[in-house]
């Protein structure tokens, strides 16, 4: 494989039985990444439940629970490479708790396929599921218009289709929107060009996934490093006086020499140096692990971050987020819960709940002020101390948090701050 | 100017360095699970890495089953020297001397489900609130929706049903005494991508990774080496053969395959063309189409 080969991590959308699971199946199998064994292990369960052929769909229908059901009922991984890049797929389930496992699988993403029926155009569904990738901020979405062999393989089906996705995309925040008419279950379009579409002068859907351009969807300005830990040698250790502070670079560019300020305390210094195993680097940028030495003693712990002194981010212990509520126990008015918010860890409480989205009709609702599971709202929390936060839309990682509740440790929902 | 992308192999190293910092700061008294394979080298090379030039700051356990390649064992004591962490070692021979489990009989008879029980003690006894593992989601079906953080009851138990969600690269490890984690920090790699990073970083390996002649006899589709465990079958017959072996477990379960792959980049090679998973070979998983899902619950790597 070619030393630059980029690593692309994508989630699938769509309503039950739009096909997401034969998509995903094909896509292994046509890259020839699906060995042997599972395909027959496949082969054999195809042939017990009375399949005829292969049903790749079987590919991913994992755990025990939902081979019985067949059904889907959490995210899965998957991993593929092609001799361009290395794919990651966060395979969701399309049924209940479809908000809240789309929205886990979406927030790690570079891309969101959104799967429609060609036979029914886009439904309430595809609404649905182009929103949370816009509230993800995915970068890219791929629109896949599916079961093309269903309508004879018709241009005017696809186009229907595309004109019906604008009408409504037009008020969403997706930057990049494409279309390719598939058929999952015949491989039309899919990773080989459909024989069947001569209308269709795009590429297929993995020619599309090898070569989007996805370097630029990480945040190269705003220079943040959230600090994890302190790493200081043993006393008996030839290192012993080296003090690095580890972390990941979640955006910008940091370079020795830099003028820092290290948050929230506000003293200043500048970097030594920016090291990994292998010795001093000249540049560290997202998302790298290193570890950060300054130029001066300053007290710095997890919980901190390290930004240039010239580019903050707001300290604020008010904070706007379009909140998404993950747990089967619903909202409690005025409980603390833990908040997690890069390696910071608070209290907060829900001050108010401003509305409600209703995620079949997209509006507002103003009135309910609990939140149940897969509710998606816009809530004001304050914290017990301030967070050094970036809008979402800048930033996914300084822009994101998790709520935990401190009676059974769960995480119950998730964030992006606006 | 130079290029602000890193290429996937920098990725994921970066991702599981990420993780490994975060249980470090997150649990008071984490170990890497050591078994001696590949995997469990490669989170250890990690480790070495997230935390330098500090010394990995926690230990190393290993659950032994007594059925090792005398390789293993060399292998993981000559590590522990040069990193000069703790060795805590967890044995599944003292687990059925105390009458805490009891021997499988007959010639399939393995240990690998005893091991449950020893690990489970060994991390209770050490008070061990997150053991660090090398699954990777690509292995099997069951690890497919393995969380980084993946949270385990107080009885040790797994409940895939009711896992954390997990968003972004927030990990909630947060957990009641008695309950403890286990942390996948290469997750999201492949067995090529293990590999190429093996390959690509010069990490030192057992020699039974190589192509190397060895004793074999054949059965369920694979080499099983000949040991002092090993029972054999009337029309079985014990042959030299140059194998190696793709996973390392027992001794007396894993099966090499006919090779003459005798270097890392032939083996890089060899795997890319591989038409099996690695753990086709390893009659463990074969006993049933989710013999891994029910292994894991109960508590199993
Ligand atoms: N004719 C046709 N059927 C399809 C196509 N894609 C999927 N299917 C069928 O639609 C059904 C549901 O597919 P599945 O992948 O399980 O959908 P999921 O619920 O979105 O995962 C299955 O019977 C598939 O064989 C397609 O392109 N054409
Ligand atoms: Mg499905």
């Amino acid at each position: 494989m070619i030393d630059n080969n980029q690593l692309l991590r994508f989630t699938t959308a769509g309503s039950v039985d739009d096909g997401k699971s034969t998509l995903i199946g094909r896509l292994l199998y046509d890259s020839k990444s699906i060995f042997e064994d599972q395909l027959e292990a496949i082969e054999n369960t195809s042939k017990k439940k009375g399949h005829e052929g292969v049903d790749l769909a079987l590919f991913t229908d994992g755990l025990r629970d939902e081979r019985e059901q067949g059904i889907t009922i959490d995210v899965a991984y998957r991993y593929f490479t092609t001799p361009k890049r290395k794919f990651i797929i966060a395979d969701t389930p399309g049924h209940i708790q479809y908000t809240r496992n789309m929205v886990t699988g979406a927030s790690t993403a570079n891309a969101a396929i959104i799967l429609v029926d060609a036979r029914h155009g886009v439904i309430e569904q595809t609404k649905r599921h182009s929103f949370i990738a816009s509230l993800l901020q995915i970068p890219h979405v791929i629109v896949c218009v599916n079961k093309m062999d269903l309508v004879d393989f018709s241009e005017d089906a696809y186009n229907n289709v595309i004109n019906q996705f604008e009408e409504f995309s037009s008020k969403m925040l997706v930057k990049d929107v494409r279309f390719i008419p598939i058929s999952a279950l015949l491989g039309d379009n899919v990773v080989n060009r459909s024989e069947n579409m001569d209308w269709y002068q795009g590429a297929p859907l993995l020619h599309t996934l090898e070569t989007m351009h996805i370097s630029s969807d990480i945040n190269k300005v705003d220079a943040r490093f959230p600090v994890q830990t302190v790493i200081r040698p043993q006393s008996d250790d030839e290192n012993r006086d080296y003090r690095g502070y580890a972390g990941r670079v979640e955006g910008g560019i940091f370079r020795p020499g830099d003028e820092i300020t290290v948050m929230p305390s506000g003293f200043t210094s500048k970097i030594k140096s920016i090291d990994n195993y292998s010795g001093e680097l000249k540049e560290a940028f997202a998302p790298m692990s290193v570890s950060i030495t300054l130029e001066d003693d300053i007290d710095i712990s997890r919980g901190d971050m390290i930004v240039r002194s010239n580019n903050k981010p707001k300290a604020t212990q008010d904070i706007e987020v379009m909140l998404c509520w993950l747990n089967n126990s619903p909202s409690r008015p005025r409980t603390k819960y833990s908040i997690r918010h890069t390696s910071n860890d608070q209290k907060a409480m829900i001050k108010e709940i401003v509305y409600k989205i209703d995620i079949e009709t997209l509006e507002r609702n103003k009135e309910d002020k609990t939140l149940h599971m897969n509710d998606i709202s816009k809530v004001k929390i304050r914290t017990t101390k301030p967070l050094m936060i970036d809008e979402y839309r800048e930033n996914r990682t300084t822009g994101s948090i998790i709520l935990i509740d401190d009676t059974t440790n769960e995480t119950v929902a998730a964030g992006m701050i606006v | 100017m130079s290029k602000y992308y890193l290429n996937y192999l920098d990725e994921l190293e970066s991702e599981a360095i990420f993780v490994l910092r975060e249980v470090w700061a997150q649990f008071d008294n984490p170990v890497i699970l050591f078994s001696g394979g590949k995997d469990s080298i490669l989170v250890t090379h990690l480790a070495k890495k997230a935390f330098a030039p500090a010394k990995i700051p926690f230990p190393l356990m290993h659950v032994d089953t007594g059925h090792n390649f005398p390789e293993t064992i060399k292998f993981r004591d000559d590590i522990i020297k040069e990193l000069g962490v703790q060795l805590i070692v967890g044995s599944v021979q003292e687990s059925i001397d105390q009458g805490r489990v009891a021997e499988e009989k007959g010639k399939n008879a393995t240990r690998n489900a005893l091991q449950i029980t020893t690990l489970l003690d060994a991390i209770e006894t050490n008070k061990i609130d997150c053991a660090i593992g090398g699954g990777r989601r690509d292995e099997e079906k069951a690890r497919a929706k393995e969380r980084f953080f993946s949270h385990r009851d107080d009885f040790g138990q797994w409940d895939p049903k009711n896992q954390r969600p997990e968003l972004w690269n927030i990990f909630n490890g947060k957990h009641f005494e008695g309950e403890h984690f286990r942390a996948f920090p290469i997750s999201n790699w492949t067995e090529m991508d293990v590999w190429n990073y093996i390959q690509r970083e010069n990490i030192a390996i057992p020699s039974l990774y190589f192509a190397h002649e060895r004793e074999v006899v054949w059965r369920q589709n694979s080499w099983i080496p000949n040991s002092e465990f090993l029972i054999l079958e009337e029309h079985e017959e014990i042959v030299t053969k140059k194998v190696r072996f793709r996973t390392l477990g027992d001794i007396t379960i894993t099966g090499g395959i006919e090779s003459d792959a005798d270097t890392l980049e032939k083996i890089a090679n060899e795997v890319s063309g591989m038409r099996q998973t690695e753990r086709g070979n390893r009659s463990d998983d074969k006993r049933s189409e989710s013999a891994m899902e029910d292994r894991k619950r109960q508590g199993y790597f």
